[in-house]
Formats: C-alpha cells, sequence, structure tokens
C-alpha cells in the first residue's frame, strides 16, 4: 500500500511554531552548507567552531561583528519598509555606494568645518540614497516598470560610477596614483570606541531601527504602507495615492540604504574606496526575510549575520574560502525559510487510496 | 569594419540569447525566475570544469545543462510544489549560484582550455556583410539559432507549447483539460533553467576560455529585463540580445580606439541602456495588448479555483 498525501490550507500557525520552524531552517542551511564545505576540502565542525571563536570569542571578534552588524541592521530596515508594501528594493547594495559618495563628496570637498560637516555628511548620502532609489520609485509608480529589475541593474551603474570617482575626479593627488580618495578630517569622522574599529554608527543603526518602528507602528503613514502591502486595490478604493505611496516609500527605502553608505566612510573607512561595500545590500534582503517585516527582528538577523560575515573573513584565511562562499549560506537560509513556509501555511494529511477515487 | 562590429555584436549577445530563452520558457509556465545569473555562473563552472577535465567540448555544454537543470530545479520543487515565493527563491537561486562556483571554482582558476572555434558554413559565410557575422562563427553560436527556431516551434506548433502556454495563462482551466500542471511548470523551470547554463558555458567556453569568479558581471539580470523587451517570443529575445550585444561591442570598440571618455562610464552603457529598454517595452506592453503570461509570479492552488 502506497502513501499518499493531501495538502491543505491550515490557519497560519502558532508563534512558537514559526520562531522554530525558522530555526530549523537555519539548522538545515547550516548542515548543507556543511556537506559543502567538506566537498571543498574543510572540516566543517572546524569550521563552524572557528566562526564562533572569531566573533565571539575576544572582545575584539565581538566588536568586529558590532561593526559589521552596523551596515547590515541599517540597509536591512531600508529594505524592510519597502518589503512592507511588498515593494522589492534590491537595489540597496548601489544606495550604500551612492549615500558613501554623497558624504564623501561633503568630507572632501564642500569646505565645512566641525559641528557642520557631519550632519551634512549624513543629509548628503540620505538626499543621494534616495534620490538614486527614487529612480525606480518614478518608474515603477507612474509606468509599473519591474521595480526588482531597475535597482538591481541600477547596483553595477552606481559600483561602476563610485569607481569613476575614484579612479578619476575624485582620486587623492598625493595617494601614489591608487585608487583611493583621500583621507577624511578628524571633524569627518564619527567617534570610536574602546581602542576598536567599533563607531557611533552603531548606535546611529540602533536609532534609525527605532525610527522605523515609530514610523510602520505609531504614525498614519506606516498604517498606509502596510494597509498599501496587504491590498492595494483595497487601498486604492479607500482613498490612499497608491503610486505617490510607492514612490515615495522606494525613495526612503534608498535614503536609508544611503545612511549605510555615510556611516562607512564616516565611521570605518575615512575614505571612498573600491569594494566599500562585500555586498551588505544583497545581504539585507535576506535579513528583511528572516526578520519577518520587525525592526526589532532586523537588528537580531543582523547580529547573526555578522557573526557569519567576521567568521567568514577569518575562514578566508585560514583556509582560503572565498568571501562569496557566505552568499551560498545566506541562499541556503532563504530555500529552507521557504520550505518551512509551506508547512507553516499547509499540512499534509495521510489519505487512504480508496478515499481518493 | 561594420562586419567586425557585427561579429562582435553575434559573439557578446549569444550568452544573453541563451539565458532570455531559458527565461522566456520560465515564464511562459508562469513562474518567474530571478536566478538566472546564479543559474549562468552555475553553467559557466560546470561547464569549463568539464571540459576541462575530459576534454570535450561537448561534454562541457551538456554539464552546463545538466547542473543548471538540477539548481533550477530546487526553484521548481521551492515555487511550484512548495508555492514559495518566486522572487525570494530566485534571489536565493542568484546567491546560492554566485557562493557555491565561487567555492568550487577554487580548483580551476587559472586554467585554460581549447574553446570554442569558428567554422565557416559554406556559401552563406559568403554573404556580404552579413555572412562571416553569423555564419562563420562556432559550432554553439548555430545551435542558438536552432534553438530560436525550435522554441517558437515548440509554443506555436506543438501540443505541449499549447498546453504550457495555457497553464501560464490560466492554470485553473489547464487542469481542468487535464493537463499535469504541476509536472509541466515543474520540467519547463528545469529545461528553462539548464538553457541558461548553457548561455553561462558560452562564456566560459567560447569567449573566454576560462573560469572567473562571477564572470557573468550581471548578464543575467540582463536577460531577466530583455525576456519583458522580447515580449516572451524567442524571435524577438534573438533581436534583444543582439541589440544588447550591440551596444557592448561598440563599447569595447570605443575603450580599444583609447577615447578620453573614462572606461567605467563606458560600462554603464550596457546596464543604462537595459533599463531603457525595459522601460519602453514596459510602456508600450500597457498600450497594446499585453503578451505577458496573465498568472505570471502566482503559485497554483487547487483549492483556490473559483
Amino acid at each position: 500500500m502506497s502513501l499518499q498525501f493531501r495538502v491543505e490550507k491550515r490557519e497560519q500557525g502558532s508563534a512558537l511554531f514559526r520562531t522554530l520552524a525558522t530555526s530549523a531552517s537555519v539548522l538545515g542551511a547550516l548542515f548543507v552548507a556543511g556537506f559543502l564545505l567538506l566537498s571543498a576540502g574543510v572540516n566543517p565542525a572546524a569550521a563552524y567552531m572557528e566562526i564562533l571563536r572569531e566573533a565571539l570569542g575576544s572582545t575584539y571578534g565581538i566588536s568586529e561583528t558590532l561593526v559589521k552588524a552596523t551596515p547590515l541592521i541599517i540597509t536591512g530596515l531600508a529594505v524592510s519598509v519597502a518589503f512592507r508594501m511588498q515593494i522589492w528594493n534590491i537595489g540597496a547594495e548601489g544606495q550604500i555606494y551612492m549615500g558613501a559618495c554623497g558624504a564623501t563628496w561633503v568630507a572632501l570637498f564642500s569646505g565645512l568645518e566641525a559641528p557642520l560637516i557631519l550632519p551634512a555628511m549624513f543629509a548628503a548620502a540620505f538626499v543621494a540614497g534616495g534620490l538614486w532609489a527614487s529612480v525606480a520609485g518614478l518608474l515603477r509608480a507612474r509606468w509599473q516598470v519591474n521595480e526588482v529589475i531597475v535597482t538591481l541593474l541600477m547596483n553595477y551603474i552606481a559600483i561602476l560610477l563610485a569607481d569613476y570617482l575614484i579612479y578619476g575626479p575624485w582620486k587623492n593627488p598625493d595617494g601614489y596614483n591608487f585608487p583611493l580618495t583621500a583621507q577624511f578630517s578628524d571633524a569627518a569622522r564619527l567617534s570610536e570606541y574602546f581602542n576598536t574599529r567599533l563607531h557611533s554608527g552603531f548606535f546611529l543603526a540602533l536609532f534609525c531601527a527605532l525610527a522605523v518602528y515609530l514610523l510602520m507602528e505609531r504614525t498614519i503613514w506606516g498604517y498606509q504602507i502596510k494597509a498599501i502591502g496587504s491590498n492595494q486595490a483595497a487601498a486604492r478604493y479607500a482613498g490612499m495615492k497608491t503610486g505617490l505611496a510607492i514612490f515615495l516609500v522606494l525613495t526612503l527605502s534608498g535614503a536609508i540604504a544611503g545612511v549605510a553608505g555615510f556611516s562607512e566612510v564616516a565611521g570605518l573607512q575615512h575614505r571612498l574606496q573600491h569594494g566599500l561595500s562585500p555586498g551588505y545590500g544583497y545581504t539585507a534582503i535576506i535579513i528583511a526575510w528572516l526578520a519577518r517585516r520587525s525592526a526589532l527582528g532586523v537588528i537580531i538577523v543582523s547580529l547573526l549575520m555578522g557573526i557569519l560575515l567576521v567568521g567568514g573573513d577569518s575562514l578566508q584565511l585560514s583556509w582560503q574560502l572565498p568571501v562569496a562562499f557566505a552568499y551560498a549560506f545566506q541562499g541556503l537560509i532563504l530555500f529552507f525559510l521557504l520550505a518551512s513556509d509551506f508547512f507553516i501555511n499547509f499540512r499534509l494529511r495521510r489519505v487512504k487510496e480508496d478515499a481518493d477515487a | 569594419m561594420l562586419e567586425i562590429l557585427l561579429d562582435a555584436t553575434v559573439r557578446a549577445g549569444t550568452p544573453i540569447l541563451f539565458a532570455t530563452l531559458g527565461a522566456i520558457i520560465n515564464e511562459r509556465a508562469g513562474i518567474i525566475n530571478l536566478g538566472i545569473e546564479g543559474l549562468m555562473l552555475i553553467g559557466a563552472l560546470s561547464g569549463f570544469a568539464a571540459t576541462f577535465s575530459s576534454g570535450s567540448l561537448l561534454l562541457g555544454v551538456v554539464s552546463a545543462f545538466v547542473a543548471a537543470f538540477i539548481a533550477g530545479s530546487i526553484h521548481a520543487l521551492i515555487t511550484v510544489q512548495l508555492r514559495g515565493n518566486q522572487i525570494v527563491s530566485g534571489l536565493a537561486l542568484t546567491m546560492f549560484g554566485i557562493g557555491v562556483t565561487a567555492l568550487f571554482g577554487r580548483g580551476v582558476v587559472g586554467q585554460t582550455i581549447d574553446g570554442f572555434e569558428r567554422h565557416a558554413v559554406p556559401l552563406l559565410s559568403q554573404l556580404p556583410v552579413v555572412g562571416k557575422a553569423f555564419f562563420n562563427q562556432n559550432g554553439l553560436i548555430y545551435f542558438s539559432f536552432l534553438l530560436v527556431a525550435f522554441i517558437w516551434f515548440f509554443f506555436y506548433h506543438t501540443r505541449w507549447g499549447l498546453n504550457l502556454r495555457t497553464i501560464g495563462e490560466n492554470p485553473a482551466a489547464a487542469d481542468a483539460c487535464g493537463i499535469a500542471v504541476n509536472r509541466y511548470r515543474f520540467l519547463a523551470v528545469a529545461c528553462g533553467s539548464g538553457l541558461v547554463g548553457i548561455g553561462g558555458a558560452y562564456l566560459s567556453l567560447a569567449s573566454t576560455p576560462m573560469w572567473i569568479e562571477n564572470m557573468t558581471a550581471g548578464r543575467g539580470w540582463i536577460a531577466v529585463a530583455l525576456v519583458i523587451f522580447a515580449s516572451w517570443s524567442s524571435v524577438r529575445a534573438l533581436f534583444g540580445a543582439y541589440l544588447f550585444g550591440g551596444i557592448t561591442a561598440m563599447q569595447l570598440r570605443f575603450q580599444a580606439m583609447g577615447t578620453t571618455v573614462s572606461a567605467h562610464v563606458l560600462q554603464m552603457l550596457p546596464y543604462v541602456f537595459t533599463i531603457v529598454v525595459l522601460v519602453i517595452s514596459t510602456i508600450r506592453l500597457q498600450k497594446g495588448a499585453s503578451q505577458q503570461p496573465e498568472n505570471l509570479g502566482l503559485p497554483y492552488d487547487r483549492e483556490d479555483r473559483k
């Protein structure tokens, strides 16, 4: 006798079940990634232990994890704001670069001084990231052009634009022809703590999380965003301007991602250089999805991803693993998460063979 | 001059053509596949590795198809059987492809193979202007011509093709007619992904006979955009891919001539151009009768039938 199953819809599982399913997804991804590591000649148990030891085993490791989590929190929030409206901002990577370019321009060429320069850099990054994303917002709101493709293709353009600046007009004249801008003055740097690379960008990220939470849960705009996200047609009948809202939300999403660019150049790198972001904007997509739309969730998941990135850097040195391997792992988490969604939303019921006929 | 440019156009357009054709087969069945970029990389690496270890280019192309077929099956399983979000699953596939090929590609970095060579087609290659560009090329390019014709024939002159189109438009109706919706969708996603893999293999077996990490450089995303330009037709995909190939060829030509324009700015052109084309074709799509499969992006659940 063969086993037969029927797929049935069910009410969404309990919060406990959902949390369990998410955790099981991460474990499943760790398990499969272990096989990938094994076949690449790396002992997965040793590699996972090393990730934990490097990222959490010392004060320096923890500070580095927070440093990596900083841009992830900000971009994760950026992507999740758009997600709430069922809008896909896959362009956070490019928006980070544009934000960094905006902040760098103020830092090097505006001539502003101490109390004003940092706020001006922040504002420039916010505006630059927002403008960059507003192109996709306009195209989507006005002509229904697919925002996934536009935001993604604009990543390539943004990175090339930053390259153009650092190889061309913004190249440090005293830099022995290296493709770097000049270093920022002390006034244009965020403060650092405990003799580590941890900088006040981390607190800026936490502040962003609070701001996004208040926006989404405590204002009429947040309510509209969520209403349009859950049923666009109904929101339109209720008199909401959905086109304008789509444009504004994508712009806001890009502006927040731009802030991550500000935080990276002002807090960490103190100049504009190639490879400013090793794909934070893409990791942000998973963070937003894993966090299931909550701002607090974004912080928690970003910290976990920070551990993965710090550990990944160290694996790169000790096992010559490519940095991009972290992507494979992130892709696996998403696969498992999607699969677990199925078991949250449906149940398999065993049926007798003759009952089907 | 024109002949050289046309030749470079066909060569630069072919990998995109394979990828666009594969994406069209996915979307005709109603499934959006944003994993094209990752699938191309998987095809590029497995094609290169198979040819490197066996010396056979044919084996390389077959392995590229098989590897991308398997990777595409993950997307199919999640989106068709498990009714998962197609956009997220596709993005996951792209990330997975980038990471996995970076990991397994370490072994063949810096190696080279004897890639595809040109073989002139008698008579046709003697045609003025277009002869050399289209008929003094390598075997994969000739294969792409046949594929365009075959896919057109498949969709419009076979029962299977009609069934597949019906599923993309209205899966409930197809189901009522006794068509196995999920089986068709699964195979369309997997086979389409396989073709995308061959597009990747073109890069590592013909364009530059070596493996370079992340060598697709966004071509997969350009293919996703070209599907809309092509209004889901294989013949129009040919034009779209060559249009893109032409921009790339011109951009390279400018660089070789040593213009004062920065190489970084020139490299932006294909992406800018793709966005412009996407906008124009989307607007045109809304004005005329839309060719977009009615049920694109939606999972099918028999219990939801109205």
